[in-house]
């Protein structure tokens, strides 16, 4: 297996979406001449030209509502949106038509946009560049959203987002960036409708997506030494829920804690601790439990930033406690 | 009483101060205490049961003749007949 | 009115099973007479009762299992009376299957104020299996019960009702009986140990004197003579006939816990009831009574919890001298090798004589190395002469 950043990874996954289909175009802000606010497209450009790797101008609303467009006109569009703050000027695009406009036809119109956003903390770029917004879209009826939490997932999920009939809101964390991990060679597309297990164990269900999927690994490596047998999954998608997916491995521990960087209040976690509760509350043997990003506006400095989110040792501690180990 | 029937005798005598051994599976030279744990209280009960069962009163002085079943044997013959 | 509790019949005993009820409800009963028997790890013993009084309730039922110290009957000696007893069952050997039954929402609601704290998971398991919950200890978060709590409940459960099923192992128990006590006084007790080498020519001379006109059934052996002569050494060192519980408490009587070996494996000991007291008649009277008995488990509650000092003879075909263990809570233990004949050195001579090693075992918290070998020097001075004992 290939070792590659998390940037190389979708910058692959998107060479060969560009490849594969004719219909598939990127636009986004630089994403062209610039090669991407973070360098994802960074020589795509040249590669495809301009008129399928198509920079646009700074506004969100009016490039998000012209790929919905495009996919109505029968194309494949990518959009990139540079972070998710900037993604509410867009809600209105995606939420009102990208969402809706399925509902609205009576099923004869189909949008099948696939909308890239980077989000989390990790790159100190302040309280406007750097939220986990996961949750907001998530709780939208009509979108699905996706979240590539491994490297494997950052290339290959753009992939089958392409093929789904409906609008894909794909989660990339600007935070893994520069990260290095391994790529099978030949993996290309991957499932987005299951979660994934990253690590089987008996003695509890970690539960997590995105930026949590590596440090849930690195903690679980930890607690194996201290002989604490620790199951990772993986969501992926956060909208529709695997939830079968997330009950046959809390049936198998009997115990669960979701981990995530959004804010703790209506999040991704709250809706899985409920679903937990209200389907498999006699395999529980402890409170289901989560750790959560804290509830302010992310600040810059790095040591701010850093403990604005669970990091591996408070997952660590958090799970010992658990297990009264 | 033939030796034969003096042995089954003094083996079913055996058998009821020592219930979970063989006495039918002692050899003539075994040291019959040793082989099937008798203790000296138990010894004593076996001097009892000759006694009572046999009419022969076997003195202190002769209990070294009564260590294997062909000593054993060879001493009741003398003192029943 | 007189409540009569599970008495303990030595140290490694937690709790009795009642088989029979020897007396009912009305019967008179005078010290000495038998009440109960009762089913312990060292087998089926009738319990004497030391009271005198009619009976005025019995507290259990054939088959329950009571802890040491529960009041198991009620005597009317005539003096004020008690409240009327509650059965005290403690260890449900079954549960009955009413007592699972999920419960209404009326006697939820008023539990509430002492909820149990139990995880969904192993209140289910635990109703699934008919535990208690709230016999369950819980070692999860906040002192919650989890569902290795449960497990581990459902297997000691499962161990128990194993053991109830099939016949009581008697000679597991009698070794876990002797297991148990004899960790505990090797943990508890600091031991000191004296040695001494007892020419036995005269004691063994005379018992040939004294057998040799009496029929085998009344003949003594060589251990009565122990038996006496240790009777009456402890006289000369009291700290041995007695207890240590937090302090030397000195016995009166003197019941010398004879050891019998088991052929099953295993060991007994029966208490010599005075054996001070009592002739060498006596004395191969007693012995020809208690070891079948003991060697069958069917000894009486006061021989197996009455002893007060120990006495372990190897035997004939033994070892030469044996460091023995000492009886908890007793202070004191004689180990008495097998007889062999021995050079003895004596007034510058030398002569083969039959000699036995006897050793004392002494709780050193009780007497000290100067009173033990007062004891064995009196042991000693009572085998020369054994025609004054």
């Amino acid at each position: 297996m290939a070792k590659i950043t998390y940037r190389e990874a979708l910058k692959q996954g998107l060479r060969e979406a560009l490849h594969a289909d004719p219909k598939v175009f990127l636009m986004g802000e630089d994403v062209g001449r610039y090669g991407g606010a973070f360098a994802v497209s960074k020589g795509l450009f040249q590669e495809f030209g301009p008129d399928r790797i198509m920079d646009v101008p700074l506004s969100e609303s009016g490039f998000t509502g012209a790929g919905i467009g495009a996919a109505l006109g029968g194309m494949k569009p990518i959009v990139e949106i540079m972070t998710v703050n900037f993604s509410l000027l867009a809600m209105d695009q995606i939420v009102n038509n990208a969402a809706t406009l399925l509902h609205m036809s009576g099923g004869q119109i189909h949008v099948p946009i696939v909308i890239r956003i980077s989000c989390g903390v990790g790159k100190q770029l302040g309280a406007q560049h750097s939220h986990s917004w996961e949750p907001l879209f998530a709780h939208i009826p009509g979108l699905n959203v996706i979240s590539a939490g491994t490297h494997e997932d950052a290339r290959g999920m753009l992939l089958t987002a392409l093929k789904s009939p409906d609008p894909v809101i794909l989660f990339e964390y600007t935070g893994l960036l520069n990260v290095e991990g391994e790529v099978p060679e030949t993996a290309v597309e991957v499932d987005i409708t299951k979660a994934k297990i990253r690590k089987e164990g008996k003695d509890l269900s970690l539960i997590t997506y995105g930026s949590g999927v590596i440090k849930a690994l690195e903690a679980a490596a930890d607690l194996a030494v201290l002989g604490m047998d620790i199951e990772v999954l993986d969501l992926r998608s956060l909208r529709p829920l695997d939830e079968k997916a997330i009950f046959t491995s809390v049936q198998k521990t009997h115990r669960a804690i979701i981990l995530e960087d959004a804010w703790r209040s209506v999040s991704i976690s709250s809706e899985i601790s409920a679903r937990i509760m209200e389907n498999v509350f006699y395999d529980l043997d402890a409170p289901v439990e989560r750790l959560c990003g804290l509830e302010v506006p992310i600040p810059y400095p790095k040591h701010l930033e850093d403990a604005c989110v669970p990091q591996k040792e408070q997952i660590v501690s958090q799970i010992r406690k658990m297990l009264s180990k | 009483m033939n030796r034969e029937e003096l042995r089954t005798k003094i083996c079913g005598l055996l058998k009821q101060i020592a219930p979970d051994t063989e006495p039918e599976a002692l050899k003539d030279n075994d040291k019959i205490r040793d082989v099937l744990g008798i203790d000296s209280f138990d010894a004593l009960q076996f001097i009892v049961a000759l006694d009572e069962h046999l009419g022969v009163d076997v003195p202190e002085k002769d209990y070294a003749k009564t260590d294997t079943l062909e000593h054993l044997l060879n001493y009741l013959g003398e003192k029943i007949h | 009115m007189i409540e009569f509790k599970m008495p303990s019949l030595g140290a490694d005993m937690e709790d009795g099973t009642l088989i029979e009820w020897r007396k009912k409800p009305g019967d008179f009963v005078k010290r000495g007479d038998i009440i109960a028997e009762i089913e312990t790890q060292k087998g089926l013993i009738e319990i004497e009762i030391f009271e005198e009084g009619k009976v005025d309730q019995l507290l259990l039922q054939v088959g329950d299992k009571v802890k040491v110290g529960t009041t198991i009957a009620v005597i009317n000696d005539g003096a004020e009376s008690l409240p009327q007893q509650k059965p005290a069952i403690e260890i449900p050997e079954t549960i009955k299957p009413d007592e699972t039954k999920p419960m209404d929402m009326e006697s939820a609601h008023e539990s509430l104020s002492h909820r149990i704290k139990i995880s969904p998971l192993a209140r289910r398991m635990a109703e699934d299996s008919g535990i208690q919950m709230g016999d369950l200890t819980g070692t999860g978060e906040g002192g919650a019960i989890t569902r290795e709590d449960v497990e581990l409940a459902i297997s000691a459960q499962t161990s128990k009702t194993e053991k109830s099923k099939s016949p009581v192992d008697q000679s597991l128990g009698i070794r876990l009986a002797v297991a148990a006590a004899m960790s505990k006084s090797n943990r508890e007790i600091p031991h000191y140990y004296l040695e001494s080498r007892i020419d036995m020519r005269n004691a063994l001379a005379w018992l040939s004197e004294m057998n040799v006109k009496r029929s085998p059934k009344d003949r003594l052996l060589p251990v009565v003579l122990y038996i006496k002569a240790a009777a009456l050494a402890v006289k000369q060192c009291p700290e041995l006939n007695a207890e240590w519980k937090d302090g030397l408490i000195l016995k009166k009587e003197i019941n010398i816990g004879f050891v019998v070996s088991l052929k099953a494996g295993g060991i007994i000991v029966p208490a010599i009831h005075n054996a001070d007291q009592k002739s060498l008649d006596q004395l191969m009277a007693d012995l020809n009574d208690l070891i079948p008995r003991a060697r069958n488990l069917k000894l009486r509650s006061s021989e197996l919890s009455d002893s007060t000092f120990t006495l372990t003879s190897i035997g004939e075909s033994g070892a030469d001298t044996l460091y023995g263990i000492i009886y908890p809570p007793q202070t004191g233990l004689i180990g008495i090798g097998r007889i062999s004949e021995q050079p003895w050195a004596e007034n510058g001579m030398l002569d083969v004589r039959s000699c036995v090693s006897v050793t004392l075992a002494a709780d050193h918290r009780a007497s000290d190395g100067l009173s033990g070998s007062r004891f064995l020097s009196a042991f000693n001075q009572f085998l020369q002469k054994p025609e004054t004992i």
